[in-house]
């Protein structure tokens, strides 16, 4: 009874006092970027800006080999392209059929490993990313012995009439797009397992309550609450295979199947045309930009949960 | 055959035959028959892991039974894939499609089904819940009240002949799941279909249900209307786990009226209605609900012909409001709790007084001695605070 008196003559506990609002901001967040920011710099604008000064520059008439000058020569763009834009186009040719390709071998191997694999499923993810333990070069070499005359492939596509009797499978179109395959599927097959792993078994189960046959449920519910996977899957193979050259030099090895990333290669470390190399780069970057801006605009994942 | 499932409209009871279904060496559902007869609000009711789950899913077809059947009318459902049959669920925690939003979700079964006039059903269905404002909005924008409606809209829009309910209000706030309690209520009266609630919830069951089925380790304990089940449960485990009771032990002994069975416990007499007696061996646990027990000062007498329980002292009193519950320590060393209802006459018995305990012998029940007190009463307490 007492308490309940002296509270109430007390009055209301008066507020705590609102804090000020002249604190000085907290500099911490700033300090935090910095490290990020000093290597975005360092290594990105920097490298970036250089590159794209390189790119305007022709050669000193009368020079050495290698010696260029800065004359902002926008027209090395137009030159560039005029000569390269087969490469070019062969180059997203064949990472968008890589891309296809691995999407198609990755979904099934995803959604087994998240959704049936139960116990195995770390085993099986170990499995998928255990290539990464050998060199990327390594492995492509190796696929050349695979495909080659001596490998495994070849006598048996001969044997049932798959290719003409003198025809290889190296040093061609299908090599490099399966070498590309094989090499980015890990990038494709981790994001898809992991926005498929995050999908509640309910909603499988909802779809098939509300008259949605298996195929129907996976059209309707499994695959739109998968498509967050499905970009970054494609983004990380297209991306990289887009740019790619060591699969063209080791599996494709002539002329008709040179991808960009050749003629970059070669430009700057062969013919030492700098300029050349750094508008191809440039475009190539530029390319990608737009492609993906469009691609991901499409796809409409920012809709997404 | 199949495809006749859904056009053939087929109605009447859903009758479960001897269902079972084990997970291994692990039996879930054991032998399980039911009749629910159409147009009720059914309602399973058990602690967690007590099979009332399973035997939903089974209904629902997302799980198999091992064996036995499930009829509706005179369909043979059991093993007809779960989007072949006329029911639909309400699921736990809701399930909606996360990447459509709420008209969607509710359009999604008619959809399916290439039904005409989808926005006409779907906006009654919304309509219906109160949530046609929100037809634009997508789930993970709504409260956790707004998505059950939305949830229920979804299901009731594809006029299943059952209605399945996974613990639909479990993740609501104690005073929304009230409010959704009576709305279920009331929906399942305006549209007719058969309701099928599971819960661990006994007042959700009781407030919301025309039968309740009492389930435990996978097994039926009992079933009927929430009075029926309340006055007289036949076993310990649903006069424990459906409101609270006092159970103690005695003995039947010889003499008695025409249908009352005299019972001694440890030294004293009481009497019991022998239709309400569900053992006919000698042990009996007598049994009487805490409101239905009157606190006496010691030495006075209830009314003649009352049962009569003496040497009893106040151990604890808690004042809720509307009533206070006391316990009762009684000589043989067990406790035994008295409902006061605070109608205004006497004062609230102190602790440590000594008083007598009385009741009306028709409030007596008698089960089973074997089992012992405690069963469903650990139950209880862990479904209450999950």
């Amino acid at each position: 009874m007492a308490f309940t008196t002296a509270a109430r003559t007390g009055g209301p506990v008066p507020a705590p006092a609102p804090p000020s609002s002249r604190l000085p901001r907290s500099r911490t967040p700033y300090l935090l970027l910095l490290p990020g920011l000093v290597w975005l710099g360092l290594f990105f604008a920097v490298p970036v800006a250089t590159l794209f000064s390189t790119s305007l520059q022709t050669r000193v008439p009368g020079g050495e080999i290698g010696e260029y000058t800065q004359t902002f020569r926008f027209a090395n763009y137009l030159d560039t392209i005029g000569e390269y834009h087969v490469q070019f186009v062969r180059s997203f040719l064949y990472a968008g059929l890589a891309t296809v390709l691995a999407l198609l071998i990755a979904y099934p191997l995803a959604y087994y490993i998240a959704q049936r694999a139960g116990r195995w499923r770390n085993i099986l993810l170990v499995l998928v990313v255990a290539p990464f333990y050998a060199s990327f070069i390594l492995r492509t070499i190796a696929w050349r012995q695979i495909l080659g005359e001596e490998g495994p492939i070849v006598p048996v596509l001969r044997f049932l009439h798959l290719i003409p009797a003198g025809a290889t499978v190296t040093a061609s179109a299908v090599a490099v797009v399966a070498g590309l395959t094989y090499n980015f599927l890990p990038f494709m097959t981790l994001p898809l397992y992991a926005s498929l792993e995050r999908i509640d078994p309910r909603f499988i189960e909802a779809g098939g309550d509300l008259y949605a046959n298996p195929f129907t449920t996976f059209r309707r519910v499994t695959l739109p609450l998968s498509m967050p996977g499905v970009v970054a899957g494609t983004l990380l193979t297209f991306i990289p295979a887009a740019g790619d050259y060591i699969n063209a030099t080791l599996l494709g090895r002539q002329p008709k199947t040179t991808m960009i990333g050749n003629v970059v290669e070669s430009r700057f470390l062969r013919v030492v045309d700098y300029p050349t190399a750094a508008t191809l780069s440039f475009l190539l970057m530029a390319a990608i930009l737009v492609l993906v801006f469009g691609y991901v605009r499409r796809a409409g994942t920012e809709e997404l949960v | 055959m199949a495809g006749a499932l859904l056009s053939d409209h087929p109605t009447g009871d859903l009758r479960l035959d001897r269902l079972v279904k084990r997970f291994g060496a692990f039996v879930a559902v054991d032998d399980v028959s039911l009749t629910v007869p159409k147009g009720s609000f059914f309602a399973l009711l058990g602690p967690s892991g007590c099979g009332k789950t399973t035997t939903l899913r089974m209904i629902a077809g997302l799980e198999e039974p091992t064996a036995g059947s499930i009829h509706l009318g005179t369909l043979d459902i059991t093993s007809a894939k779960p989007y072949r049959r006329p029911v639909n669920t309400v699921f736990q925690n809701y399930a909606l499609f996360p990447h459509l939003d709420v008209f969607e979700n509710v359009a999604f079964g008619l959809r399916r089904r290439r039904i005409s006039r989808v926005r006409e059903q779907v906006m009654a269905a919304l309509d219906l819940v109160e949530m046609t404002h929100l037809a634009r909005r997508r789930p993970a924008q709504l409260s956790g009240g707004q998505q059950q409606r939305i949830a229920l809209a979804r299901a009731l829009v594809n006029q299943p002949r059952v209605l399945l309910l996974d613990e639909p209000l479990g993740a609501l706030d104690l005073k929304l799941r009230r409010q959704m309690q009576l709305e279920l209520k009331r929906i399942q009266v305006e549209v007719g279909i058969t309701f099928v609630h599971v819960t661990h919830d006994q007042e959700e069951a009781m407030t919301m249900a025309d039968t309740v089925a009492v389930m435990n380790q996978g097994r039926i304990e009992q079933f009927g209307p929430p009075t029926e089940l309340y006055g007289a449960p036949r076993t310990t485990f649903v006069a424990n786990f459906l409101g609270q009771s006092n159970l103690v032990p005695g003995r039947r002994v010889s003499g008695g009226g025409s249908h009352l069975i005299p019972v001694d416990c440890n030294g004293q007499t009481v009497l019991l209605p022998d239709d309400r007696c569900m053992t006919s061996a000698d042990q009996v646990l007598v049994g009487v609900r805490p409101e239905k027990v009157h606190l006496l000062p010691a030495g006075m007498n209830p009314p003649t012909g009352h049962n009569r329980l003496v040497g009893g002292r106040v151990a604890d009193a808690s004042f809720t409001g509307v009533s206070t519950q006391y316990l009762v320590a009684m000589p043989w060393g067990q406790d035994l709790t008295v409902f006061a209802q605070n109608v205004g006459r006497g004062g609230p018995v102190p602790v440590g007084a000594a008083v007598t305990l009385g009741w009306e012998p028709e409030h007596t029940f008698g089960l089973e001695g074997e089992t012992g007190t405690p069963a469903g009463r650990d139950a209880r307490v862990t479904a209450r605070m999950r």
